[in-house]
């Protein structure tokens, strides 16, 4: 039965049109005066990070009390996990407590596929190592929608650290699924082992995929995860793969910029980039709760999911 | 009247409503209503998706040819707070429009296609309770099947129609089915 979301790779395109047009009614939803719905009473949804997250966690968290589901959040740090409990036995106890849904970050890659072997409820995956990231995917998807109207056939960019980036590839394969046509810019070093079998096309060249983008998704360079030479210098990263405003220039003029956040201004993008009208930094976070309602509505809304892996 | 063969031979289906008689009745409801809230003031259409909001529009649009006056009209999607969800996959939402003026104060029209159960026109008040606080709620529906199993009546009906529960009763609407029926479908293998 599918009941798990661990990978876009699993969404059929019926799977993940149904998520968009769903979230697409809930966003009325988030602006009207009273912004709860009673579909999930009763039902327990487990936050469960083991890495740092504000904005997800936030995120999840608002999603399933939107939707009237009992929260429970849980965090590594000062848990019994630093105390050395394994994922298993926390797993175990999740399970014992009766979570309808764990939504969990982790930083092994896999950590949700082997969670899910071991919980009866559903697993959602809030972004595991360096692997998949499905919900932010949906939500940039979903963004794309609403600002351009389609994803069938538009010309996707997303730039840079694609190597430490579990956003990149979940974002491939669902916009691959949608239609989109995605390629990845990013210096040699910082692009995954395997790479040339991703369904996307893959440039070393910023400038030249710039003109014919409809979307540049700026990722993360994240120093945290670096912890070997990638690149000679920041400064130089960013005049190569760093979208200024020179660059910014040159996109053609309805195209939109993304950034999944933390944003490092100055580094990535520029500020003056971020901030203004073209840029869908401050869509996504709020898409980012209607997204994970309807991922959530359904997944536990029914007698079985409507979405969803076979695991 | 017609009567239709489908494809499977258990299944008998017969159309007790044709398009005239839907118009009749919808332009019955339409005059009721102008009578029952003397000429429509301070009402609003909210139809149930996907046939109710269809219905909702139509007997707007007879509002507006015999009194001239343009009644605002809305849909509610009720999945969400149906009582019956985990009877069931997850399903898609429909789509609610509630005209710019919201529904304060104002007295709202429930529209649907069948009223069955009524779990349905609970699941839509308390998907109304959420979005504003009408002065007054009431209900039409073009067809009344009967087998009530929560204490709610119709003001406004197009069709009583006796039925068993082994029947189903199927809405055709012009704007999403290409033609005008309602068809009572008769399963013989029960």
């Amino acid at each position: 039965m599918k009941r798990h979301l661990i990978s876009t790779g699993d969404l059929t395109r019926d799977d993940a049109l149904l998520i968009l047009d769903t979230a697409e009614e809930l966003a009325r939803v988030s602006e009207r005066s009273i912004k709860k719905l009673p579909t999930l009473r009763g039902r327990t949804v487990v936050n469960l990070f083991y890495e740092d997250s504000t904005r997800t966690r936030i995120s999840f968290e608002a999603a399933a009390k939107r939707l009237s589901a009992d929260v429970i959040n849980f965090s590594a740090r000062g848990s019994s996990v630093s105390k050395g409990e394994s994922l298993k036995d926390t797993a175990l106890t999740l399970e014992a407590m009766g979570a309808d849904a764990v939504v969990i970050r982790h930083g092994a890659s896999g950590a949700p596929h082997r969670l899910a072997t071991w919980v009866r409820g559903s697993v959602v995956n809030a972004g595991d190592g360096t692997h998949e990231h499905p919900t932010q995917a949906l939500l940039d998807a979903f963004s794309i929608r609403r600002r351009l109207g389609r994803l069938e056939g538009l010309k996707v960019a997303i730039v840079g650290d694609v190597l430490h980036s579990r956003v990149a590839r979940s974002n491939v394969l669902l916009l691959h699924t949608l239609g989109a046509e995605v390629t990845l810019v990013a210096p040699p070093t910082l692009l995954p082992v395997a790479v040339e079998t991703w369904p996307c096309q893959i440039s070393y060249d910023f400038d030249a995929v710039l003109p014919k983008a409809d979307v540049v998704m700026m990722l993360r360079v994240q120093l945290e995860r670096m912890n070997a030479a990638y690149f000679p210098s920041a400064r130089e990263y960013s005049r190569r793969y760093g979208l200024d405003r020179d660059r910014f220039a040159r996109l053609h003029d309805d195209a939109v910029v993304m950034h999944p956040g933390p944003m490092n201004r100055g580094m990535e993008i520029s500020a003056e980039v971020a901030d203004s009208a073209r840029s869908t930094v401050v869509e996504q976070v709020a898409n980012g709760v209607t997204v994970r309602m309807a991922v959530l509505y359904l997944l536990l809304g029914g007698s079985e999911p409507a979405i969803g892996g076979a695991e | 009247m017609v009567t239709f063969f489908m494809s499977d031979a258990r299944n008998q289906a017969r159309a007790v409503l044709e398009g005239p008689d839907i118009h009749r009745a919808l332009t019955r409801i339409a005059h009721e209503i102008l009578e029952r809230t003397r000429g429509a003031e301070s009402v609003v259409l909210i139809g149930i998706p996907t046939r109710g909001a269809t219905l909702a529009r139509r007997i707007a649009g007879r509002i507006a040819q015999f009194e001239g006056i343009e009644v605002p009209v809305g849909a509610i999607d009720v999945t969400m707070y149906r009582d019956d969800l985990r009877l069931r996959p997850a399903r898609p939402l429909g789509r609610t429009e509630l005209p710019p003026d919201g529904v304060d104060g104002r007295t709202v029209v429930l529209v649907d296609d069948v009223l069955y159960s009524g779990r349905t026109v609970r699941a839509a008040l308390d998907a109304l309770n959420d979005v504003g606080r009408p002065r007054a709620v009431q209900l039409a529906t073009l067809v009344d099947r009967g087998h009530r199993e929560l204490p709610i009546r119709a003001d406004y009906v197009g069709k009583n129609l006796p039925t068993s529960k082994s029947e189903k009763v199927k809405v055709f609407l012009e704007e999403t089915d290409g033609r005008d029926a309602v068809v009572l479908i008769k399963e013989d293998g029960r």
